[in-house]
């Protein structure tokens, strides 16, 4: 029996870029070990918390969506608990309606993603008609 | 009362005649199925200034999603995404 989960952890401000990936591939290694895959994987990069938890008012969060059993969301809370380095985690079932957002998002911040790119490369190629014009 | 015998009633000003809008759910309207709590931006609308939950009377909101918006929002508060007190959030 395989679901499909969705976690958030909030990691310490404190790290470095090195070890929050350290932490992140801790959790990614721990999912896969357990039978499980990864669908999907997102950083949220440091946010402002909206209150403080132990007396940090901003963490790195990360999103990670998974297929696994059951029977190992308590062992990956589990460590969570006994990671210092997370403040903060919540693991969430997905059902049908909420896979389908997700993917639904991923799409959306996909084509963000690429639209951003796009408009870099867009400026030097905007710039060149407008000066055709003026002449 | 000469306006009296006509049935008739003369306001001074224009009686504000309050048209009111019928109140309907969001969610139902725009087909929206499940209520990310991942979008603190969004679920500020089904909150007041403190960081309240505000009731279906004044969203709208149907029941069904009421509590999907309510679970959600619980959610996003514990991962510190929304305040769970305090005051001028918007």
């Amino acid at each position: 029996m395989i679901k499909q989960y969705e976690t958030v952890f909030i990691a310490t401000p404190v790290l470095s870029d090195t070890q929050m990936k350290e932490a992140v591939a801790k959790y990614t290694d721990l999912i896969k070990a357990n039978g499980g895959e990864i669908v999907y994987e997102e950083d949220w990069g440091l946010k402002q918390l909206a209150y403080p938890i132990q007396h940090k008012t901003s963490g790195f969060y990360y999103l990670i969506e998974f297929k696994a059993d059951p029977q190992f969301v308590s062992t990956l809370e589990t460590q969570y608990h006994r990671d210092e380095r997370i403040l903060r985690f919540l693991t969430v079932v997905l059902d049908k309606n909420s896979i389908a957002y997700a993917e639904h998002r991923r799409q959306v911040r996909a084509g963000k993603a690429a639209a951003a790119k796009a408009e870099e490369a867009a400026p030097a190629a905007e710039v060149e008609p407008e000066t055709k014009v003026e002449e | 009362m000469a306006s009296i015998e006509n049935n008739e009633i003369r306001y001074l000003n224009p009686p504000t005649v309050e048209v009111r809008r019928k109140k309907y759910c969001r969610f139902k309207k725009a087909g929206i199925k499940y209520v990310d709590y991942k979008d603190p931006e969004f679920l500020k609308k089904f909150l007041n200034e403190q960081g309240k939950i505000l009731p279906r009377r004044i969203t709208g909101t149907s029941l069904k999603f009421q509590r999907k918006v309510a679970q959600a929002v619980k959610r996003a508060r514990s991962l510190a995404l929304l305040p769970y007190v305090t005051d001028l959030l918007k």
